[in-house]
């Protein structure tokens, strides 16, 4: 009898392949359905496979995001994605692995996470979605607000100068350093897909503003501008001029540098729910102890 | 006289008289001539100075505890004498340095004045003082000296000239003894029993690390704190060769971030901490708990609370592994009793973790991790090694990450692995994960998880050491008096009661593993015969006591002692004794129900 060959093709996954049956919380007009829209269309690109790709975020509005994706997903805990998606990568190396949040979450309570991550370098595209304000607790000052601002918890304004994500995490020795905004999705979409292609830590600061509690599309559009033809994104000093700018917001790719990831270095090699784990004899080990 | 088992405690100036490191070689050596060893040290919590003691209790039967006065003290300065002369007992044996301090007038036992100081300056061996001490030791009391010397080549001697001027200070020592001392002195060690075979001899620590390991962990995600610091650096040696990864991480959130992290991609994780590390972790152990994920969080307790005494002993954080985190979830808290005990614990906290899907709190303490045994190789085939219950592939398109099953138990996908993709979330959610507030779903999936501890509950009612609880002294339907301990305490409460039990006291005990859930039935069943039952625990509250009352409606005599360190077994049996001899009036002993023991040893 012969045998005949089939050829079977996996169809091409579209950007809606990507999309969940949850249906986004966000209010109208929120600069993350720019960002969510972007992620499906560089998932799409990359063609990532959905059993294969993990979204991981903190907690927030944007954090949300996960939910409305249909690939594996986790939603931690206030300010924890980055080290929950850190021993993701390093369990399983071969996950594509996308961490999200936004600034409180990321640059605030999760802060002291951030810094660590970067020298680390786990090959981990990490999206914060900035838009200088706490959305999901109904409107507070962030760690990105300007001086002054007033909020319900700063009446009076906030005492506090806002940080400069950008600059931090270039002085932080990040590999990969972006900058996008919500309002150009084909944009943003372009620097998702160079982050999660880099293979080290893509940081990817997303303007996305709230329409509800600080809506700064109009404020930030004329300063929105692209970075300057001749920027070198392997010198890390001019990228960090470009972050201090303060005339414009300049966006698109700041840095970027090849160094070895972490998992590189911690190879796990004996999964124990894959095919290649070994049995391990512990006598040996406790024969040390003699 | 010859004695079969002799308490020795060598005491000095941290950095300057090397007494650990003096302390461990002799424990090694002794471990290895064949007889068994048991272990107690402090150490100050800072780098160079302080002072510091090491004891070792060596024994041609099994010693399960510290023991109580010392044979044997030598104290390498005065202070050293100050702080440990009351422990001696009073035909001891002290030795002393003349060069630091003289015999004091009141003391009237034994004393050897060794010039150890003197000797270690004359053969230019300024390091060398602890090996001269231990040389002399040998010659007095009877370890082998030959064994001493290989151990120290082996611990020691990296470098020719290292193994030769150790070499000398040991035999500058030993000989120094032979020369000057001629009388008869008052103890001298048995021979080690010839058909006992030498066994290994470890730490609390690293016998957890060897328990999880053999139970298939293989990501540890640490930071360091004391006492806990050396299963990271265990973890970090062992890992690799085993296709692990360790990861010390910027704090203890991201620690216990990254093992949950780990753990959802599919390894067998673990960290370990102390108290101020185990307390931020709170947050985490709850999210861990809401989105179902196995892992091992071993809590090496120290007193506290907040920085505390690092390098003390305490059994102070029953209350934050039982209650710690917000919201209603059922953590399962077990606690180590002995260093073979930590291997054992260890794996079945793996079993647990892996089957039932959450978060399992080890318990030991600074005394049990910083404590050397010698046990028999351990039998891992004792505790069942497993895997986290999986989707089917077949059944993918209708998989429920969160399905509401009879058991709770309900398949976990992992990513790259499993065609199941979902959300994991620390949000209630319904039983995809997608986020749900409905009365309706939040009371299902706390019945989910509630159901699953239950089932927990039920699996782990009747099991036999070394899992289940340990017993001790005269069958409890013939006992009078009957002690329930937890943790650490084990090894002093095994010595004074079976001590009393082989005098012909009618006294027994029992100590659980697993602490929650709590084996209330067969606390009930060993309370059921019993006049009294005595509770010990090294914190002010009865924690313990508190936890099995709320379980069992029984009346329970607490035993607290607070100050850092251990209960010796002269400590249980005085307080058994009290119920054991029928007062006068017995309503005395009633009105004063909690007793105290606060003063050091």
């Amino acid at each position: 009898m012969a045998s005949k060959v089939q050829v079977v093709t996996k169809p091409k996954l579209l950007p809606k392949n990507y999309k969940s049956e949850v249906k986004p919380t966000w209010c109208p007009g929120c600069g993350d359905f720019g960002v969510l829209a972007s992620l499906y269309q560089a998932m799409a690109e990359l063609q990532l496979d959905p059993v294969s790709t993990v979204v991981v975020s903190g907690i927030g509005c944007s954090s949300r995001l996960p939910f409305f994706v249909k690939t594996y997903g986790f939603q931690t805990a206030h300010g924890r994605v980055l080290p929950v998606a850190i021993g993701i990568k390093i369990a399983n190396p071969e996950l594509t692995v996308i961490a999200v949040g936004g600034d409180g979450d990321g640059f605030s309570i999760g802060g002291g996470h951030l810094v660590h991550a970067v020298r680390r370098n786990p090959d981990i595209t990490y999206v914060v979605m900035d838009n200088e304000v706490y959305g999901l607790t109904k409107g507070q000052t962030s760690p990105t607000s300007p001086l002054g601002f007033k909020t319900k918890s700063t009446p009076f304004g906030s005492s506090d100068a806002p940080i400069n994500p950008m600059a931090w995490a270039l002085a932080s020795g990040v590999s990969f350093a972006a900058r996008g905004f919500s309002g150009e999705p084909k944009y943003l979409t372009n620097l998702i897909v160079q982050g999660i292609q880099h293979p080290g830590f893509a940081f990817i600061q997303s303007m996305s503003p709230c329409p509800t509690f600080y809506n700064t599309f109009d404020l930030w559009r004329p300063k929105i501008e692209k970075l300057p033809e001749n920027h070198d994104p392997s010198d890390r000093t001019q990228a960090m001029v470009q972050a201090f700018r303060d005339d414009s917001i300049p966006v698109g790719l700041f840095y970027k540098e090849m160094r070895p990831t972490l998992e590189s270095q911690t190879r796990v090699t004996n999964h124990p729910m894959k095919e290649n784990a070994r049995e391990f004899d512990v006598r040996a080990l406790l024969a040390t102890y003699r | 006289m010859i004695v079969e088992t002799l308490l020795v405690r060598l005491a000095g100036e941290s950095g300057t008289d090397n007494a650990i490191s003096a302390g461990d070689a002799l424990t090694q050596s002794a471990a290895r001539s064949g007889y068994h060893v048991h272990t107690f040290r402090t150490y100050p919590a800072e780098i160079k100075g302080g002072p510091v003691m090491f004891q070792l209790r060596v024994g041609v039967r099994p010693v399960p505890s510290l023991g109580d006065l010392l044979d044997v003290l030598l104290a390498f300065n005065e202070e050293a004498w100050d702080l440990h002369h009351k422990a001696l007992r009073p035909d001891g044996i002290l030795i002393y340095d003349p060069g630091e301090h003289d015999v004091p007038q009141d003391f009237h036992s034994t004393a050897y004045g060794i010039p150890y100081d003197r000797m270690s300056r004359d053969l230019n061996l300024r390091k060398g003082k602890n090996l001269i001490a231990l040389g002399s030791l040998a010659a007095l009391v009877g370890f082998d000296f030959h064994q001493l010397q290989e151990t120290v080549k082996d611990l020691f001697g990296r470098r020719p000239e290292f193994i030769e001027s150790n070499r000398i200070a040991l035999l500058a020592g030993f000989q120094w003894v032979k020369d000057n001392i001629h009388e008869e002195v008052p103890y001298r060690l048995a021979p080690p029993d010839p058909g006992h075979e030498p066994e290994l001899v470890m730490s609390g620590n690293r016998a957890i690390v060897a328990g999880a390991l053999a139970a298939g962990c293989r990501f540890f995600g640490g930071y360091p704190i004391t006492p806990a610091t050396d299963i990271l650096e265990e973890m970090a040696k062992r890992l690799p060769e085993l296709g692990g990864a360790t990861l010390q991480t910027e704090d203890e959130i991201a620690a216990i971030g990254t093992v949950i992290g780990a753990s959802i991609a599919g390894l067998k994780a673990m960290t370990a901490t102390s108290g101020p590390g185990f307390s931020l972790m709170q947050e985490m152990l709850g999210l861990a708990t809401m989105a179902e994920i196995p892992l091992v969080v071993v809590d090496s307790m120290r007193a506290g609370p907040s920085t505390g005494m690092p390098t003390k002993m305490e059994q102070g954080d029953l209350n934050i592994a039982l209650y710690g985190g917000h919201g209603e979830a059922p953590r399962i808290v077990l606690a180590a009793r002995s260093v073979q005990d930590c291997f054992y614990q260890a794996m079945q906290a793996f079993y647990l973790s892996e089957t039932f899907q959450m978060p399992v709190i080890l318990l030991s303490d600074q005394s049990l991790s910083h404590r050397t045994e010698t046990l028999p190789m351990p039998d891992s085939n004792l505790v069942p090694v497993v895997e986290r219950m999986r989707p089917s592939p077949e059944h993918a398109d209708e998989y429920q990450r969160y399905r509401i099953s009879e058991s709770g138990i309900s398949p976990m996908g992992i990513p790259g692995l499993d065609p199941t993709p979902f959300t994991a979330t620390g949000l209630e959610h319904d039983e995809y994960g997608a986020p749900n507030y409905t009365p309706e779903m939040h009371t299902a999936q706390l019945d989910k998880r509630g159901r699953k501890f239950e089932v927990v509950a039920d699996a782990l009612c009747d099991l036999e050491v070394p899992l289940g609880c340990m017993c001790f002294g005269v069958p409890e339907e013939e006992a009078e008096v009957g002690v329930l301990a937890w943790g650490s305490t084990t090894g002093v409460v095994q010595e004074a009661v079976e001590g009393m039990a082989a005098e012909g006291h009618r006294v027994t005990a029992l100590v659980p593993a697993v602490i929650n859930p709590l084996p209330a039935d067969r606390i009930l069943r060993f309370a059921s015969h019993l006049k009294a039952i005595l509770v010990p625990e090294v914190n002010r509250t009865g924690q313990f006591a508190a936890w099995v009352k709320a379980h069992t409606e029984l009346h329970l005599v607490s035993l607290n002692k607070y100050g850092g360190l251990p209960f010796t077994p002269a400590e249980i049996r005085a307080a058994v004794m009290e119920f054991l001899v029928p007062a006068p009036d017995n309503t005395a002993a009633k009105a004063k129900p909690v007793k105290e023991v606060t003063h050091g040893q």
